[in-house]
């Protein structure tokens, strides 16, 4: 198992869910991993390359990889923010010197449920929940990075947790990143559908493994004053009794 | 000023995601559409095979068109047919108004085909006197109703019987008991029956055009593609093309591919393939045969090598069906031939850059690719379309400079670090006193909806370089 982890800690946790990357860090300590931040670190550059803004995303790209270049293995609580690196530099810098860097480097960065059970070999991180949980399988988790089991597999052995079935598990809470502001209407009338869905559970909480998802969801659950929770899988695991 | 149609795209989103009974009839719909899709996935041994199979047919068609459509053309002439080479829709529609024209043609059978859509060739044959009939029973509907195709496979999804059935009356002057589906079937029948055998001329597409046979391979689930190409003395194929494939043995896996796709069907009930006019000897088939091989801006994508795989389409409509945004605003709202993730990526190729916030018009979750038969990357492709508006200059001045600011902050971690919580900061005070989601809060289009994002008063990376973060989770 690799004990030295450099955590990429996406700009909108930094700055607005500090708490989910606080949880990250608890868990990967617990298990054994020795954890550092490289504080030079901004955005991966999502926002700008999925606006179109290509060249004002490529510098974020470059920085990117100068800032974690020596790093043997970066984890980060955001499948949408792994992907950027992961399926997307490579796109991005296609016609660049950092091109074989940039695919190097995306198969060295994981996002969290994926390090934990595919490369630490970890399922039971020694949490205990005990409350109803739901989960919502982030698009970029699900379909670029083909996680579909792993945070299953980690709700699974935590302690007390009960796990119950969403109805269209698998559908788009409408964030979106710009989405969301530039079409607000759809982005809401998604939200709605999803929170109707986790109202069906009963759960308290609804988890997935991207913070933005979840911002997005409790929007919509908070101004609904819903009874759900949106909670991210971080913050789950480094729940102790 | 007039309403451009982005702006128009925004006001009809927002009037359909909030209609609740549109909402529902589509998600009925829909959930009948994924129940026959799953089932008819399980039938194939490997759907997954299936799916690069599809995509290497058409990968091999659409790099080497040239050639394809040059072999089908001449196995075409050399059965008797006819075939038209139009760069738009203009050309393809006087092609087709002068042969009916010449032919003192009154009443035209249409067979479904949304490539006649693209070019508004009834409108066209309209203009000229003649009486166009939809024989396919969801064209037949939004026919009546004066409206484009809901969905690109099953054009009037929108609808419920009794709005069917009220249609009917107002139009047909006959009322159905209960909306009954199968009477309402039946009479639409008897009126379109009668067409067939007064039409001069049938009008259908094609699923595909075969380069080493000559054939054109239309499905239907009705039977009326087959009276329509077989009843009439002419007969007139429509076809971009992009629906060449080089073999005819590559309808044994497209076929059921396409089916399975679009209906969640083993196979269409009536796949007809038509290789040209009657011979001498034969009972039945048109006395003319022409095909007409549409362009209409698909050559420009065809040159561009990143984007030119949104030209294997098979137009199954299984993107549609799957598409969050799709389901939540309806098919009419993008005010474009091709709806859902298949249009809002090739609209812009065909019909320019006033077509460009369809891509932006996505969450970008990826579910499209997913399902895509022939295997596009279509959410890559908004990606791509998106980066092509930018490249343009067809993006706003406002959101150029935010990005460039964007950009330089991102360069400068203590600019970074500054600016977010100067961000965070004002909005807690104005949050403080109450005024999130006002006009004076400047993230109201996030918070005139949904609870306002979290505004902790420390980053984390603020928490991290007090002590470099020992302070967490160290027993």
């Amino acid at each position: 198992m690799p004990r030295k982890v450099s955590l990429f800690v996406p700009c909108f946790v930094d700055q607005l869910q500090p708490e989910v990357a606080v949880d990250t860090v608890r868990v990967l300590r617990r298990i054994g991993c020795e954890v550092n931040f490289p504080q030079d670190q901004t955005c991966c550059g999502q926002p700008g390359f999925n606006t179109g803004y290509w060249n004002e995303a490529r510098p974020c790209a470059e920085r990117f990889l100068r800032v974690f270049k020596d790093a043997e293995t970066i984890v980060c609580p955001s499948g949408s923010c792994t992907t950027m690196v992961r399926n997307f530099y490579p796109e991005l810098l296609a016609s660049s010197s950092s091109h074989d860097e940039a695919i190097a480097l995306g198969q060295r960065t994981f996002e969290l449920s994926e390090f934990l059970v595919k490369v630490a070999g970890v399922t039971d991180v020694g949490a205990t929940f005990p409350h109803t949980v739901t989960y919502h399988a982030s698009c970029h988790g699900l379909r670029e990075l083909k996680l579909r089991d792993e945070p299953l597999q980690l709700l699974r052995s935590v302690k007390g947790l009960k796990l119950v079935d969403l109805l269209r598990f698998d559908e788009c809470c409408g964030f979106g990143g710009t989405f969301a502001t530039k079409f607000e209407s759809i982005s809401v009338a998604m939200g709605v559908s999803k929170a109707e869905s986790i109202a069906v559970t009963g759960a308290e909480f609804v988890t997935a493994i991207d913070p933005s998802c979840l911002m997005h969801v409790q929007g919509i659950l908070g101004k609904r004053k819903d009874r759900a929770q949106a909670i991210h899988l971080a913050s789950i695991l480094a729940r102790e009794a | 000023m007039s309403t451009t149609p982005a702006q128009q795209f925004l006001r009809d989103a927002a009037t359909k995601s909030a209609d609740l009974a549109h909402r529902n009839i589509i998600r009925h719909n829909m959930e009948s559409y994924d129940t026959a899709h799953l089932k008819g996935r399980g039938r194939f041994k490997d759907w997954e095979a299936a799916r690069r199979k599809c995509q290497e047919i058409k990968r091999e068609a659409v790099n080497h068109l040239d050639k394809y459509l040059l072999q089908f053309e001449e196995k075409v002439i050399a059965h008797g047919g006819h075939v038209f080479w139009a760069a738009d829709g203009a050309e393809a529609c006087a092609y087709i108004a002068d042969l009916a024209a010449r032919n003192s043609v009154k009443t035209v059978v249409k067979s479904k085909s949304m490539v006649t859509e693209e070019i508004h060739l009834a409108a066209a044959l309209e203009k000229i006197g003649i009486t166009v009939w939809e024989t396919d029973l969801g064209e037949y509907i939004v026919q009546l109703r004066n409206e484009p195709p809901y969905h690109i496979v099953t054009p009037a999804m929108h609808l419920n019987r009794q709005q069917i059935g009220e249609l009917f009356k107002e139009k047909l002057g006959e009322s159905v008991p209960n909306d009954d589906p199968g009477q309402l079937v039946a009479l639409a029948r008897r009126k379109l029956r009668q067409a067939f055998f007064d039409a001069e001329m049938g009008i259908s597409g094609a699923n595909f055009i075969v380069a080493d046979s000559g054939v054109v391979a239309i499905s239907t689930n009705e039977g009326n593609g087959r009276l329509t190409t077989s009843v009439p003395r002419i007969h007139v194929a429509v076809t971009g093309i992009e629906k060449v494939i080089p073999r005819l043995e590559d309808l044994a896996t497209l076929w059921p591919v396409l089916a399975t796709s679009g209906t969640g069907q083993p196979i269409t009930t009536y796949s007809t393939m038509i290789g040209g006019p009657r011979r001498p000897g034969e009972a039945d088939g048109p006395e003319e045969f022409h095909v007409v091989l549409l362009d209409n801006g698909r050559s420009n994508l065809l040159g561009n090598a990143e984007e030119r795989e949104v030209l294997h389409c098979i137009r199954c409509g299984a993107c549609l069906n799957i598409c969050p945004v799709y389901r939540n605003i309806g098919g009419h709202t993008y005010a474009t031939t091709y709806p859902g993730p298949i249009g809002s990526v090739l609209t812009p190729h065909l019909r320019g850059q006033e077509f460009a916030h369809l891509s932006q018009a996505s969450s970008l979750c990826g579910a499209c690719t997913s399902v895509c038969p022939v295997n596009i990357n279509l959410h890559h492709q908004l990606l791509h379309n998106r980066h092509d508006a930018v490249k343009t200059g067809g993006t706003k001045f406002s959101e150029r400079t935010v990005f460039r600011l964007w950009r330089t902050a991102m360069q400068h971690p203590q600019l970074y670090a500054l600016g977010g919580w100067v961000a965070r900061k004002t909005l807690r005070l104005l949050y403080g006193v109450g005024l999130s989601g006002s006009v004076l809060d400047p993230m109201r289009v996030w918070s005139r909806k949904r609870s306002p994002v979290p505004l902790p008063s420390q980053s984390f990376r603020a928490r991290w370089k007090k002590d470099l973060g020992r302070n967490i989770g160290n027993r």
